[in-house]
């Protein structure tokens, strides 16, 4: 029987099995037991499951990574919640210079093998420290595997398959997504980070997009099916390594592509995509590739202001548009 | 081990001994960075060796340490054999690391050894994360972190002691004031010079030891463990001591007189202690030249050892940038 639940109860979910799966495994971070976390993922788990393994921590982001980098080095698997990835900036040191580099730097003694979830992304009027997607950031670091789950499946089993990777794993939870409700299909107990996935099957231009943007690449393509132009959307899901094969793939039979991506344009994400498709897919093109990204501003409070810094359904859906058919 | 130091003869010995193989392995160090074997940034430990002997006597095997990026004393006094260390210099693949760490990044799992870290301040939290693996495996060891007093001028500093304190963490926090970061003096980047005061902020036991003298050091060590042992929570020890050479060899030193390291030279830890073991008599006649001889004989195999040393396959550049499983 299917199940239907919240992203944030498919998250809460995940981290309970995972702490009852494995010993090794325990959450820290700041607000998650008492409080249940700022975005009520963890709500009831420190009553459950105890201080030890729901572990509130002082507001310390670079040394909280860095103890989880410790930990995981010596046998545990760690899992820190940051608040959102603005705040991950003051983890950035241990992060990047500890938990990427130390399984190479030790010539493989050790491995670092920890999970750092954190929200993101913009939509609830927290302005230019609470709202940005910095993802693509992480993306550039070799030795981390970036994950971006957009579905309520992909929130409840990515966590287990993080937990499993040998490797540090950052996990991207949008915060526009966490009331949003789906089905879990029959029979789906785990999911790969490997690989993208096709959300919308479509055969004139191909919409490349992760995370809390899916939702607004999935509406774009209602609305050009309305007026005849048939949209394949693509869900990332992992944002490093990427899977291009799958992008490929598509924009081989569809031959037009936009990339959706609320990060901004310049050195991102959306960018590094594009390059890959010139370096390996430019002759399957028949029109440049185009992009839909936040507005280059940091993010404003206003409502409207900050409605028009992010890319939204009739602008993915225009841009698709003047590929399939130029004016 | 019990906070008491029995210096017998032997004991005695080995302390001087892993000193002068310390200082020994470090001057073969200077010449190959001459000769241009070893490249990149080299930090020597010169002037400083007892600190890291006599912490390292308070140490079991199962225990952990964390270093800095100046800590070929560490590696050495916690047992690391200096072949695979030297060949670590030169790059090779016989290296602890496979020639991707370099000076700056030893790292050694049969020890316990978790690096090698050149971040200023950026071993703290990886010495609280791995006490706090320990407590939660059951393990009743203790994490040594070494840091130098320009790690105390770093958040982390102050973030890594208030949660090892908070969290009653089995963790020694060792800290190596040798009186300047890179070429910055203490007093120019320190409120207040003594570091150990900073542990009262923390609820945390602290203390100031003569870090020039192996035997000082070693009780200090010694009794902080026991604290830690007996469930005391984190200690803070802070070693006074002083770096006779450069920050590292590009350091032309224009920030201190000749004069000043002159006058710690006179005071340094295997001069002062070989002296005093001769009064003692506890060192004899002709034995420290045996001594001296034999460390030779060492560190000239690990030099050879290291110039035989193969290295890694370029078809090897990107092998552990990601892993296929968590070594065992």
């Amino acid at each position: 029987m299917s199940a239907r639940m919240t992203y944030r109860e498919a998250c809460r979910q995940a981290i309970r099995d995972a702490i009852l799966a494995d010993p090794r495994v325990f959450l820290m971070g700041e607000d998650v037991g008492r409080y249940g976390g700022c975005y009520a993922v963890t709500k009831g788990l420190m009553e459950e499951l105890g201080e030890d393994r729901i572990r509130d921590t002082p507001l310390s982001e670079n040394t909280l990574a860095g103890v989880a980098v410790g930990a995981a080095m010596a046998g545990m698997r760690p899992i820190l919640e940051i608040m959102t990835v603005n705040f991950s900036l003051l983890a950035l040191d241990q992060i990047v210079n500890s938990a990427a580099t130390i399984p190479h730097m030790s010539g493989g003694q050790f491995a670092v093998p920890l999970v750092i979830r954190m929200a993101t992304g913009a939509g609830r009027q927290l302005a230019a420290q609470h709202s940005h997607s910095l993802e693509g950031w992480y993306a550039h670091v070799p030795g981390l595997r970036i994950l971006a789950p957009a579905t309520v499946a992909d929130a409840r089993f990515m966590l287990a398959a993080a937990l499993a990777d040998p490797n540090p794993v950052l996990i991207f939870e949008h915060v526009m997504l966490y009331n949003a409700e789906g089905e879990i299909p029959d029979g789906i107990r785990s999911v790969d980070i490997a690989r993208a996935a096709v959300r919308r099957a479509g055969g004139d231009v191909t919409i490349v997009t992760y995370g809390g943007s899916l939702p607004k690449a999935l509406a774009a393509a209602d609305m050009l099916a309305a007026e005849g132009i048939s949209a394949e959307v693509i869900d990332l899901r992992v944002l490093r390594p990427l899977d291009m094969e799958t992008v490929a793939a598509s924009l081989a039979r569809t031959r037009r592509v936009v990339i959706v991506d609320e990060g901004w344009k310049a050195g991102s994400l959306s960018a590094e995509i594009m390059a890959r498709i010139m370096e390996d897919a430019f002759w399957d093109l028949d029109a440049p590739v185009r992009r839909v990204c936040a507005a280059e501003v940091p993010m404003p409070y206003a409502a409207h202001l900050e409605q028009a810094a992010l890319p939204q359904p009739e602008g993915i859906a225009a841009a698709a548009r003047a590929l399939v058919k130029p004016p | 081990m019990t906070a008491k130091v029995h210096l017998d003869r032997a004991h005695g010995l080995a302390l001087l001994r892993d000193m002068m193989r310390i200082r020994e392995f470090e001057a073969a160090c200077a010449e190959q960075y001459q000769a241009q074997n070893i490249r990149g940034f080299l930090h020597l430990y010169d002037g400083e060796e007892a600190v890291s002997v006599g912490v390292m006597q308070a140490l079991a095997p199962e225990d952990a340490v964390v270093a800095t990026y100046r800590e070929h004393g560490q590696a050495i006094a916690r047992g690391i054999p200096m072949r695979p260390l030297m060949a670590e210099m030169f790059g090779r693949l016989s290296g602890c690391c496979r020639g991707r760490g370099g000076s700056m990044h030893v790292f050694d799992r049969t020890t316990r050894f978790y690096g090698g870290n050149a971040i200023v301040g950026g071993g703290l939290p990886l010495a609280v994360g791995v006490a706090l693996a320990d407590r939660m495996q059951g393990r009743a060891n203790v994490t040594a972190c070494f840091f130098g007093e320009g790690a105390a001028d770093e958040g982390a500093f102050h973030e890594s002691l208030n949660l090892a304190s908070l969290w009653h963490l089995p963790v020694l926090f060792v800290c190596e004031n040798n009186g300047y970061s890179m070429g910055t003096p203490v007093e120019v980047a320190e409120a207040d010079t003594e570091i150990w005061h900073k542990a009262a902020g923390y609820r945390m036991h602290g203390e100031r030891v003569d870090g020039m003298d192996v035997v000082a050091v070693e009780v200090a060590a010694r009794r902080a463990a026991e604290r830690i042992r007996a469930g005391e929570g984190p200690v803070l020890l802070e070693c006074a001591t002083y770096r006779f050479r450069a920050h590292s060899m590009f350091d032309a030193q224009l920030y201190r007189d000749k004069a000043e390291i002159e006058q710690w030279r006179e005071r340094g830890p295997i001069l002062r202690f070989r002296a005093w073991l001769e009064q003692a008599g506890l060192l004899h006649e002709g034995e420290a030249a045996t001594m001296e001889a034999e460390i030779r004989a060492e560190v000239a195999d690990a030099v050879a050892f290291a110039e035989a040393a193969p290295l890694e396959e370029m078809a090897d550049l990107d092998r552990f940038v990601t892993m296929d499983e968590v070594p065992a």
